[in-house]
C-alpha cells in the first residue's frame, strides 16, 4: 500500500530527479565546494585501501587459520617491529591527509577581498537577507504548501522559496551571518558553504559561484519545530542580470513602502494582517490560533488578544519577556504590519473585539525608537 | 592479601584476609526515592505547579532521613572496628576520586568564565560586531552588558572577600593544628582546633551572605546581571554550598570527637573530611584571584 | 536480619543469598547489582529503540506520516539519551560490575552498598526522562546535547531532563570511582596492574573519564538551567554570554563520552578474541598504552564537533590534526585483534562472531570519522546523515555489538547455563546484515545533502529512506530472538560446564560455574600472564 502510494507520488511529482540514487556530493559550483569534492574522493580511496587491506588480512585468517581446518594456534604475541611499522604508516597516511587538508582549510576561510557583502540572519523559521552595499532588504520563506499533501508551489518539495537569495556570477560574496533567536546553519551543499548562524554574534563566509543557476540547501542546526522547513535557495545570475534584479528590487522596494499615516479601515487591516499572520506567527500560534498546548499559547480567546490591547501591541512589539521563543517583531516588521497583524488576532477566530489598531498607534508605542 | 603498602603496615595487612562487604542495606533505595522527589519535584516547582514545592520537600526530608541512616550504619561499622587497613585505603582512594570530581565540576565553571572574558566580550566589541551591537564596551568588571539596560557595580576584591580568604585560611590552619592534635593523641588541642575550625567555617558562611545583601541591594547586582553578575554568583554560590556541607561534616566530625570516636591511627573520616575541607579552601582561593581581583 | 541495623555486620559476609525482592532492592552483591544493570540497561535499550523505530516510521516516506514536527524531535532527543545514559554506559557498567571482580579477584566491589545506590539511581532517572513526554510542552526537543538556546527556549521537558542528567551523573560517578578503586585496591596477589585483563584497564580508564567528564556535562546544564529560569545569560550574547560556549563546554564531556562507549568494547573485544582463536593477546603492552592515549586524546579534540560554528581557522587545524591522531593508537588495536587472529585455531561460536563483526564494522565506522576530522570536508557533512551513520557504525556495530559479544560470552558463568548456539548464530548473522542495509544509505543520504533531525525531507531522499526505514524494523525484530534465546536459556538451557571455552584461561574460568553467590571471600595466589591469564592459582575461598 504505502510502497504503491509513495511510488505514485514520486512519478507524479519529478520523476528524473528522485530515481536517480545520488551516492555521492552535489556537483560543485565553486572552487571551494571543488577542494571539498576531490578531497573528499581523495580520502574515500585511502580509507577504502585501508578497508581491503586490512580486511583481506583479517578474512584471510578468519578462512585458513580456523581450527575446523586443522590449524593448532602458534603461541607468539610481541613483535616490537611489526608495532613500530603499523604505528608509522597510519601516521604517514595521516600527514598525507592533513597536508591538502590544510590548504583547502585556509581557503575556506579567507573570507575576505569580497566584491559585495549580504548579512544573512536566521529566524525561526526563515532567513533574512540584507544587501548592505545596496540597501535592498527581505525575507525568505518556506513556499511548500504544509497541508501533508506533498504538493509544491512550484518548485522542489521544501526546497522552495518566495525570494531566493539572488547574487551574481564571479563575483566574491561575503556573508555576515548572525540569529535572532536560536542557532541556525545557513548551508548550500553546491556552494560548499556551511556556516552556523549564532544569535548575537556575526560570524562570515564566501562564495563565488562559477555558472548562474539555481542551488538549494538547508538549514543545518537544529533549531526548532520547523527546523526540516527551513530552505536556503540561491539564484546566481550573470552580473549583467544581476544587475536588472537588483534595479527592480530596489523600485519594488519604493512602491511598497507604505505611507505610516494612512488610517485603514477595518477590513482592510484584516485582510492585511493575514498575510502577516501566515508569514511570521502561523508557525507557532497556528493558523486557527490554537497554539500548541503547553509550547505555544493560543490567541484565540486569549487575555491579550481579547482585552489587554496595550499588552498586546508591547508583547508583539517587543516580545515576551519569560519565553524567547516569542521575539520582539519591532525589528523585523513595519508599523503598518504590525498593526495590521495586531488587528487580525483581535477580530480572527471569533475574537470580535472590533479594535482596528492604526499604524500611527504602534509608532506611538514605540516612542519614536525604532 | 597482597600488601600494596598500606600505611598500616604488616600486622593488619597479615590479619587481614576478608574484605569488609557491607550488608544489604535499605538506604541506597531510599536514596534514590529521595532524588527521584527531588528533581520531580524541582522542576514542576520551577514550573509554578503545585506539587512542586510538595515533592522537593518530601524529597529533601527522605534525603536527609537516608544520610542520617546511612552514616549511622557506616559509623557503627567503624567502631565495630570492621574496617581495617584495606577498607581504609579503599577510602581513601574513593574520597580522592571523588574530590577529582569536584574539582571538574568547578573546572567546567572557571572554564565558562575564562571563556567569557578572553573569547566572547573580546568578540562581542570588536569592529564587526558593531553592526549588532554599536555601542558595547567589554572592559572587565562588565558594568552592563550588550543588551542589557541596567547598570550594575563589581564586587571589589579588598574588602569582604579579602577578610573572608583570611578566614578561610586561617580555618585551614586551625584543622591542621587539629590533626596534629588527633596524631598525638592532644584530644584537646583536636576538640578546640576543630570547633575553631566549625565556627570559622560559619563565620565564612555569614559574611558571604552578608555580602550577597550588600550585592543585592547596594551594588544592583544580580544573577541577571549580566556575564560578571551570573558568573560571580554561580561560581562563589556554589562555592558557598560547599562551605555549608563541608562545615556540616566538620560539625559532624567533631561531635564524634567530643564523644571519643578515633584514635590516632584510626582517624580516616576526620582526614576526609580535611580533605574536603581543603579544597573547599583552594577553590576560594582560585576564586578570590580568578572572580575577585583580577 | 535486620539490614538497616549495623551492629550485626562485624562478622564479615555471613549474610547469606538474600531471598524475594530484598534480594534486588538492597543488593550489595556485585553479582546481583551487575544482573539488575544488565536488564536496566536491555529495557532501556528496547525503549530507545522503540523511539528510533518512531524516527524511521516517520522517514519511510516524505510528507509528515505519523508525528507532528515537534514530536518528532522529543523522539530524536530521547532516543539519543536514553541509549546513551540509559543503554549503553549502564550496560558496561554493569559487566564490569558483574566480572571485574572475579576477573581479578576481588572479593566484591569496593564499596558495595554505594555501589547498589548507583544503581538505584537509573531508574529515577529514566521514570523522569519518560514522564517528561507527558507534561505540557512534551519531552526535551532540543537533541541529545541539548544544544543553547534552543533548550532554554523548551518546556518543563527540558528541566526534567536537566535534573534526570544530574541523578545520571551521580549515578556513573559513584559507579566508576568503585570500578577504579576496586581496580587498584582489590586486586588478589599476583594480577598487577600490567598484567590484569584488558576489560580491567578498559574498564579503569573508562571510569577515569567518566569521573573526569560528567562533572562537567552536570555545570554545563545547571548554567542551562540557570539561563531558562533564573536570569543568567551565559548562552546570551544580551548579557555578555554566548551560545558556543555552551558546545565547548558540552563537547568537552561529549568527545570523552563517545570513548566512555567505546573503550570498554575494546576490553570486552580483546577478551573474546584471544579466547577463540586460542591465542595470547598480541601487544598486550601496546594495548594499554593505546588505550591510554585514546582517553588524552579525547580531551583535546572536542571541537571537531564545531567545525561549522566559524572557529578561526588555526582552532580548525588544531583540533583537526589532534583529531586524526587518534586514529594511530585505535588502529593499533584494530591491527593487534588481527594480529591476534593470525595464525590462532579459530572457532566462531557466536561471542566471536559479534567480536569479529565489531573489528569490521567498528573500522568503517572509525574510517568515516577520519573523514570528518577533516575539517574542509566536515563542512559539507556536519548536521547530515553522514554524521548519523558513522555514529551508529560506532555505536550500535561498536558498542552494542560488543556488548551482545560479551552477554554471549559470559552467559554460562553468570547463569549457569548455555545459551542456544543456533539461535546466537541467526541472531548475529540477521544484525550483522540488517545493521548495514540500515544504517549504510545514510552515508549516502549525507553525501547527497539530507540534514539529521528533520521529520520530513526532499524528495530525493526517498529511496535510501525507505531503504534505512525498513532495515531498521527488521534488527529491531532481530533483537527478539536475542531476548527469547537469553529468557529461554535462563529457564531451559543446558547446564554449562565450569570453562565452556576451550581457550578461555582467564581468573572467571578458574571458579565453579555459575560463579559462587560469594566469590574470592578470601583472595587466590596467583601468578599471571599478559592479559589476565592465569598460570597458577593457589587457595582462594568461595561460599
Ligand atoms: C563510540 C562512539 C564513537 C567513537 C569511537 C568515535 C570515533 C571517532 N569519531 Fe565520532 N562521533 C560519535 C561517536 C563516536 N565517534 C558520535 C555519537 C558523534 C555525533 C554526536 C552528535 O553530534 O550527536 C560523532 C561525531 C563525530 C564528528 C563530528 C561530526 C559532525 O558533527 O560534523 C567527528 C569529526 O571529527 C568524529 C570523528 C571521530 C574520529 C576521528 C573517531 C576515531 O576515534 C576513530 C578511530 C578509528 C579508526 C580510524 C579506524 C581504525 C584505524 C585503522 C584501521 C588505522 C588506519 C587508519 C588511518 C590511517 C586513517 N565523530
Ligand atoms: C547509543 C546508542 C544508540 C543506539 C544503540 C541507536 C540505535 C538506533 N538508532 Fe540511533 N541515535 C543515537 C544513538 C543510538 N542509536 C544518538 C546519540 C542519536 C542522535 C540523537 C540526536 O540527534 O540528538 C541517534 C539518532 C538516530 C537517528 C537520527 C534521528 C534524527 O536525526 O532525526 C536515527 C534515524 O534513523 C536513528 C536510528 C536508530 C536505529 C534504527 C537504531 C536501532 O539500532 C535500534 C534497534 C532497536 C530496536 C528496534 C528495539 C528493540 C527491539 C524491539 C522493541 C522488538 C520489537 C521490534 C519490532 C516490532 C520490529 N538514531
Ligand atoms: C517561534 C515561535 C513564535 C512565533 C513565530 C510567534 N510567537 Fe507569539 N508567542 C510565542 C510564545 C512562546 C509565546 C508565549 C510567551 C510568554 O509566555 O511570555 C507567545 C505569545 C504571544 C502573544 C501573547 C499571548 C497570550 O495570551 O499571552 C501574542 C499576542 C503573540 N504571541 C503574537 C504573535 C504574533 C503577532 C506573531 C507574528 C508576528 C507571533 N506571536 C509569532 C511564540 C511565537
Ligand atoms: Cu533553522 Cu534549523
Ligand atoms: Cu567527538
Amino acid at each position: 500500500m504505502l510502497p504503491l502510494r509513495l511510488a505514485l507520488i514520486v512519478s507524479a511529482l519529478s520523476p528524473g530527479v528522485v530515481l536517480a540514487a545520488e551516492l555521492n556530493l552535489q556537483p560543485p559550483v565553486t572552487s571551494v565546494a571543488r577542494s571539498i569534492y576531490d578531497l573528499h574522493t581523495l580520502l574515500l580511496y585511502i580509507t577504502v585501501a585501508i578497508v581491503v587491506i586490512v580486511f583481506s588480512v583479517m578474512f584471510y585468517a578468519i578462512i585458513r587459520h580456523r581450527k575446523s581446518a586443522g590449524r593448532s594456534a602458534k603461541q607468539f604475541h610481541e613483535n616490537t617491529t611489526v608495532e613500530i611499522i603499523w604505528t608509522a604508516i597510519p601516521l604517514l597516511i595521516l600527514v598525507g591527509m592533513a597536508w591538502p587538508a590544510t590548504q583547502a582549510i585556509l581557503a575556506q576561510k579567507s573570507t575576505r577581498g569580497e566584491d559585495m557583502t549580504v548579512k544573512v540572519t536566521g529566524y525561526q523559521w526563515k532567513w533574512q537577507y540584507d544587501y548592505l552595499d545596496d540597501g535592498v532588504a527581505f525575507m525568505s520563506h518556506l513556499t511548500t504548501p504544509r497541508d501533508g499533501t506533498l504538493k509544491t508551489a512550484g518548485g522542489p518539495y521544501l526546497l522552495e522559496v518566495d525570494e531566493p537569495l539572488v547574487v551574481p556570477t564571479g563575483k566574491k560574496v561575503r556573508l555576515l551571518l548572525t540569529a535572532n533567536d536560536v542557532i541556525h546553519s545557513w548551508w548550500v551543499p553546491a556552494l560548499g558553504v556551511k556556516q552556523d548562524a549564532i544569535p548575537g554574534y556575526v560570524r562570515d563566509t564566501w562564495f563565488k559561484v562559477d555558472k548562474p543557476g539555481v542551488y538549494r540547501g538547508q538549514c543545518a542546526e537544529l533549531c526548532g519545530k520547523d527546523h526540516g522547513f527551513m530552505p536556503i535557495v540561491v539564484d546566481a545570475r550573470s552580473p549583467e542580470d544581476y544587475q536588472q534584479w537588483l534595479a527592480a528590487k530596489k523600485v519594488a522596494a519604493a512602491a511598497k513602502a507604505e505611507d505610516p499615516n494612512k488610517v485603514w479601515t477595518l477590513p482592510e487591516l484584516m485582510a492585511r494582517g493575514e498575510k502577516v499572520y501566515l508569514q511570521n506567527c502561523v508557525a507557532c500560534h497556528m493558523a486557527n490560533g490554537a497554539g500548541v498546548p503547553g509550547t505555544f499559547p493560543a490567541l484565540a480567546g486569549s487575555k491579550i488578544a481579547t482585552t489587554d490591547k496595550p499588552g498586546h501591541i508591547d508583547m508583539v512589539l517587543n516580545g515576551s519577556k519569560k519565553n524567547a521563543a516569542m521575539a520582539a517583531w519591532g525589528k523585523q516588521l513595519s508599523d503598518t504590519e504590525i498593526a495590521a497583524v495586531i488587528s487580525y488576532e483581535r477580530n480572527a477566530w471569533g475574537n470580535n473585539t472590533g479594535d482596528a489598531v492604526q499604524p500611527k498607534d504602534i509608532k506611538a508605542a514605540r516612542g519614536g525608537k525604532v | 592479601m597482597q600488601g600494596h603498602g598500606t600505611a598500616a603496615g604488616e600486622e593488619s595487612a597479615a590479619q587481614q584476609t576478608r574484605y569488609f562487604v557491607p550488608p544489604p542495606s535499605r538506604w541506597p533505595l531510599v536514596g534514590a526515592v529521595a532524588l527521584f522527589c527531588i528533581g520531580l519535584g524541582a522542576a514542576f516547582a520551577l514550573n509554578g505547579m503545585l506539587l512542586g514545592p510538595l515533592s522537593l520537600g518530601a524529597g529533601v526530608a527522605i534525603l536527609v532521613w537516608m544520610l542520617v541512616g546511612w552514616f549511622r550504619d557506616v559509623i557503627r561499622e567503624s567502631r565495630a572496628g570492621s574496617y581495617r587497613a584495606r577498607e581504609d585505603m579503599s577510602f581513601r582512594w574513593g574520597m580522592g576520586w571523588f574530590i577529582f570530581s569536584e574539582v571538574m565540576f568547578f573546572a567546567a565553571f572557571f572554564g565558562a568564565l575564562y571563556y567569557v572574558r578572553v573569547i566572547a566580550l573580546p568578540e562581542l566589541g570588536d569592529e564587526t560586531h558593531k553592526l549588532l551591537w554599536p555601542d558595547f564596551n567589554p572592559a572587565w568588571p562588565l558594568q552592563t552588558a550588550p543588551g542589557i539596560d541596567a547598570v550594575y557595580q563589581a564586587m571589589g576584591a579588598w574588602g569582604l572577600p579579602a577578610i573572608n580568604t583570611a578566614i578561610l585560611l586561617s580555618s585551614g590552619g586551625t584543622l591542621t593544628w587539629a590533626h596534629w592534635g588527633m596524631i598525638e593523641g592532644k584530644r584537646s588541642q583536636l576538640a578546640w582546633g576543630l570547633g575553631i575550625t566549625v565556627l570559622l567555617g560559619m563565620l565564612f558562611l555569614s559574611l558571604q551572605a552578608y555580602e550577597y545583601h550588600h550585592a543585592l541591594s547596594e551594588l544592583g547586582l544580580s544573577f541577571a546581571s549580566g556575564a560578571y553578575g551570573m558568573t560571580f554568583y554561580m561560581m562563589t554560590g556554589f562555592h558557598g554550598m560547599h562551605v555549608l556541607v563541608g562545615t556540616l561534616i566538620l560539625a559532624v566530625i567533631w561531635v564524634r570527637v567530643l564523644r571519643g570516636h578515633f584514635s590516632e591511627h584510626n582517624h580516616f573520616a576526620f582526614e576526609a573530611a580535611a580533605w574536603y575541607w581543603h579544597f573547599v579552601d583552594v577553590v576560594w582561593l582560585l576564586l578570590f584571584v580568578f572572580v575577585y581581583w583580577l | 536480619m535486620n539490614i538497616a541495623d549495623g551492629t550485626q555486620v562485624a562478622s564479615h559476609i555471613q549474610h547469606d543469598k538474600p531471598r524475594g525482592l530484598a534480594r534486588w532492592l538492597f543488593a550489595t552483591n556485585h553479582k546481583d547489582i551487575g544482573t539488575l544493570y544488565l536488564w536496566f540497561s536491555f529495557a532501556m535499550f528496547i525503549s530507545g529503540g522503540v523511539m528510533a523505530l518512531g524516527i524511521r516510521a516517520e522517514l519511510f516516506s516524505p510528507g509528515l506520516q505519523f508525528w507532528q514536527p515537534e514530536l518528532f524531535n522529543q523522539l530524536t532527543t530521547l532516543h539519543g539519551l536514553v541509549m546513551v545514559f540509559g543503554a549503553i554506559m549502564p550496560a558496561f557498567t554493569g559487566l564490569a560490575n558483574w566480572m571485574l571482580p572475579l576477573m581479578i579477584g576481588a572479593p566484591d566491589m569496593a564499596f558495595a552498598r554505594m555501589n547498589n545506590w548507583s544503581f538505584w539511581l537509573l531508574p529515577p532517572a529514566a521514570l523522569l526522562l519518560m514522564i517528561s513526554f507527558w507534561v505540557p510542552g512534551g519531552a526535551a526537543a532540543a537533541g541529545w546535547t541539548l544544544y543553547a538556546p534552543l533548550s532554554t527556549q523548551g518546556g518543563m521537558g527540558t528541566d526534567l531532563t536537566i535534573f534526570a542528567i544530574h541523578i545520571l551523573g551521580v549515578s556513573s560517578i559513584m559507579g566508576a570511582i568503585n570500578i577504579v578503586v576496586t581496580v587498584l585496591n582489590l586486586r588478589a596477589p599476583g594480577m598487577t596492574l600490567m598484567k590484569m585483563p584488558m576489560f580491567a584497564w578498559a574498564s579503569l580508564i573508562t571510569a577515569y573519564l567518566i569521573i573526569a567528564v560528567m562533572p562537567v556535562l552536570a555545570g554545563v546544564v545547571t548554567m542551562v538551567l540557570t539561563d531558562r529560569h533564573f536570569g543568567t545569560h551565559f548562552f546570551n550574547a544580551a548579557g555578555g554570554g554566548d551560545p558556543v560556549m555552551y558546545q565547548h563546554i558540552f563537547w568537552f564531556f561529549g568527545h570523552p563520552e563517545v570513548y566512555i562507549m567505546a573503550l570498554p568494547a575494546f576490553g570486552i573485544v580483546s577478551q573474546v578474541i584471544p579466547t577463540f582463536a586460542r591465542k595470547p593477546l598480541f601487544g598486550y603492552t601496546s594495548m594499554v598504552y593505546a588505550t591510554s592515549s585514546i582517553a588524552i586524546l579525547s580531551f583535546m579534540v572536542w571541537a571537531h564537533h564545531m567545525f561549522t560554528t566559524g572557529m578561526p581557522a588555526t582552532a580548525q587545524l588544531f583540533f583537526m590534526y589532534a583529531t586524526m591522531l587518534i586514529a594511530v593508537p585505535t588502529g593499533v588495536k584494530v591491527f593487534n585483534w588481527v594480529a591476534t587472529m593470525w595464525e590462532g585455531a579459530m572457532t566462531f561460536e557466536t561471542p566471536m562472531l559479534f567480536a569479529i563483526g565489531f573489528v569490521m564494522l567498528f573500522t568503517i565506522g572509525g574510517l568515516s570519522g577520519v573523514i570528518l576530522s577533516v575539517a574542509a570536508v566536515d563542512i559539507q557533512l556536519q548536521d547530515t546523515y553522514y554524521v548519523v551513520a558513522h555514529f551508529h557504525y560506532v555505536l550500535v556495530a561498536g558498542a552494542l555489538f560488543s556488548l551482545f559479544s560479551a552477554v554471549y560470552y559470559w552467559f554460562p558463568k553468570m547463569t549457569g547455563k548455555m545459551y542456544s548456539e543456533k539461535l546466537g548464530q541467526l541472531h548475529f548473522w540477521w544484525s550483522l546484515v540488517w545493521f548495514n542495509i540500515t544504517f549504510f544509505p545514510m552515508h549516502f543520504l549525507g553525501l547527497a545533502g539530507m540534514p539529521r533531525r528533520i521529520p520530513d525531507y526532499a524528495l530525493q531522499f526517498t529511496d535510501f529512506n525507505a531503504i534505512a526505514s525498513v532495515g531498521a524494523f527488521m534488527f529491531g525484530f532481530g533483537q527478539l530472538i536475542f531476548f527469547y534465546n537469553m529468557v529461554r536459556s535462563i529457564r531451559h538451557g543446558q547446564p554449562a560446564p565450569q570453562k565452556p571455552w576451550e581457550g578461555a584461561n582467564t581468573l572467571e574460568w578458574a571458579i565453579a560455574t555459575p560463579a559462587p553467590y560469594h566469590s574470592f571471600v578470601v583472595a587466590p595466589q596467583l601468578e599471571v600472564g599478559d592479559n589476565g591469564v592465569i598460570l597458577e592459582m593457589k587457595g582462594g575461598e568461595h561460599h
